[in-house]
């Protein structure tokens, strides 16, 4: 199972680098997006793949029920992934400001534009 | 309680800040009574770190490794003076120097967002508490920025972005490994657990993750590029805030994660840093030499003085490290207050090429003579507080034998006075080609650029008591040991 994670986490992180080498706008936001998501499935998988119990206490309970999944990574994730929705939407909306403004989405032109 | 307040200060400012009527009037007195109020808690924090050694708090009383530490000691709490110090001088600056639509579309309330995330990564204790931080932060950068329509902004917004967010990934991939190895994020913990497994290979990855990661942050060098595409666009308040403030927490989360996990691990990250360190230098002020702007100058300059902030880390002595500390003290307000002149520049003429600047001298020469204490700071030149801390920074590399380095402290440096001479020759004194547009600089600009310069002479004066707190921080960051003990210690003392 770990395998499976891996190779997906590493194929979103390529996809992600390559999109965002690209030069169009949409491509380097969906870059980003796969990225973010390729980064909370590492954190899911390097949390420890385990088929155990919620780690909630049972009713009249002290503990949870010995093998229990750790919470931490999924609050991890929960957390990384509300704050990467948030920095998408912002990317989107920035991106289609620089359409607005500079009536192309190509990064070669924002270069040429911006004074760098 | 005295550690939640400079973090929670801002906050409240900015609830307030949303709430109140936008009339520029009272929001601009909010925000200053507000950042006021956080310089006040900052330095409460601060007198108390120095009696203590070392404040801490468990949020909601949950024992240290399980629920969020917040931790100060000397460095954190002084750079939290320096962030409160830094808001001050924006919210005075912010009276005169910012366009009203800026103002109207949540210009106070982001800034005072933006000084709560600095506070809060400085203050936490885990690792991943800084993340959130971070992220907090940098919202409130991009907004700041693309808070306006010309093009060049909203392009340079979105490189800026683009960047920072595959800085936070890889920082995030950092934090997920780590995790998933040591099995905790609180700081101290980690600092306990963390160098006595022995993991070569997983700790060089993760060493070179969190050492890119911070170091796009902190523009060093590969990782430079960005900065001056992005800094010298915003008007004055916000570029002075983000060149004083952002890329110090890239230099902040470096140092404190690499004294604190990478301290017995591989040398060769931090040999890469002090390499990093000197072609950051080096490169910072050729770029710095080429440029025909006042403001991408000040940009170059401000990657350059990154790199002498860096080396202590890299040398890893105390007498180092605390030169590197005074360094950064130094640099925060230095680089602030010139960015705050050229808010005036760009006020008085309408432009910060230094092509059509000039005869500034001859018009105002007030503002000339209160110039020249920031810039020839920056310069080094004796005895102002660039040169102490230059000073301190060439005792700790000599004192080491890093004779290289230190030599190229000393190139850096003259070529830091060649730039700066440049500026003030192409600015201030030769003819000017166009006539001046305003006739007098703005009172709200004027203020805080006295003020900044008066500390900054300040800086000077007192530069025995600052070098030796620094000292004490740096003598902190290499004893973990301490820093371990009073997080943990603290928990469970209160928590059972």
């Amino acid at each position: 199972m770990e395998l499976v994670f891996a190779i997906v986490s590493g194929v979103l992180y390529a996809t992600g680098l390559y999109l965002m080498l690209r030069r169009r706008l949409a491509q380097i936001i969906i870059g980003l997006g796969l990225l973010s998501n390729g980064t909370n499935i590492l954190i899911f998988a390097a949390g420890g793949l385990t088929r155990s119990n919620p780690p909630v206490i049972p009713p009249g309970e002290l503990e949870p029920i010995a093998p229990y999944a750790d919470p931490v990574p999924q609050a991890l994730i929960l957390t990384a992934i509300v704050i990467g929705f948030g920095v998408l939407a912002f990317t989107l909306v920035l991106a289609h400001r620089v359409h607005q403004s500079l009536g192309s989405d190509d990064v070669d032109d924002i270069r040429s534009e911006g004074s760098a | 309680m005295t550690l939640v307040l400079p973090i929670i200060v801002p906050l409240c400012t900015a609830v307030v800040l949303l709430l109140a009527p936008a009339k520029p009037a009272q929001q601009r007195w909010i925000a200053f009574t507000g950042s006021f109020a956080q310089l006040a808690a900052a330095l409460v924090l601060f007198l108390q770190v120095q009696q203590q050694g070392y404040v801490v708090a468990q949020m909601g009383d949950w024992p240290a490794p399980f629920g969020i530490t917040l931790v100060a000691d000397v460095f954190s709490s002084m750079l939290v003076v320096a962030v409160g110090i830094v808001g001050m001088a924006a919210c005075a600056a912010s009276f005169g120097g910012v366009d009203p639509r800026r103002e109207a579309y949540g210009y106070h309330p982001l800034l005072q967002i933006l000084f709560m995330g600095v506070a809060g990564a400085f203050l936490t204790g885990d690792l991943f508490n800084l993340y959130v931080f971070f992220e907090i932060m940098l919202m409130a950068s991009f907004v700041l920025m693309a808070l306006h329509r010309t093009n060049d902004q909203v392009a340079a917004a979105f490189n800026y972005v683009t960047i920072n967010l595959l800085a936070s990934a890889v920082f995030l991939t950092g934090l997920g490994l780590l995790y998933g190895s040591a099995g905790t994020l609180n700081m101290a913990d980690l600092a306990a657990v963390w160098p006595s497994r022995h993991e070569p290979g997983l700790d060089l990855v993760l060493a070179m993750l969190f050492l890119t990661a911070f170091g796009i942050k902190a523009a060093l060098f590969p990782f430079l590029f960005w900065l001056p595409a992005s800094y010298p666009l915003p008007p004055a308040p916000i570029g002075a805030v983000f060149a004083g403030l952002l890329t110090k927490v890239g230099i902040y989360a470096l140092i404190r994660v690499f004294s604190l996990l990478f301290r017995d691990g591989s040398p060769w990250p931090l040999t890469l840093l002090l390499w990093m360190s000197i072609a950051t230098m080096l490169l910072g002020l050729i770029g710095a030499l080429s440029q025909r702007d006042f403001r991408r100058v000040l940009a170059f300059n401000l990657i350059g003085h990154i790199g002498y902030t860096t080396i202590g880390l890299s040398i890893g002595t105390s007498a180092a490290m605390a030169g590197s500390l005074l360094y950064l003290a130094h640099h925060i307000l230095v680089i602030t207050t010139l960015f705050f002149v050229s808010g005036i520049l760009l006020q008085l003429r309408r432009t910060t090429d230094l092509a059509a600047l000039g005869s500034l001298y001859r018009d105002h020469p007030w503002t000339g003579v209160i110039a020249l204490i920031p810039m020839f700071s920056l310069a080094g030149l004796p005895p102002l507080s660039g040169f102490i801390g230059k000073l301190a920074v060439l005792r700790g590399t000599f004192g080491a034998g890093f004779y290289v380095t230190g030599a190229v402290v000393l190139v850096v440096g003259l070529l830091t006075i060649v730039s700066i001479a440049r500026l003030w020759d192409e600015a201030f004194w030769k003819p000017a080609t166009k006539p001046a547009v305003a006739p007098t600089p703005s009172r709200p600009l004027m203020v805080p650029v006295v003020a900044l310069s008066l500390l900054i002479v300040g800086m000077t004066v007192g530069a025995e008591p600052l070098f030796r707190m620094t000292t004490r921080a740096a003598d902190q960051l290499l004893a973990p040991q301490d820093y371990i003990r009073a997080v943990l210690d603290s928990g469970l003392g209160r928590g059972r």
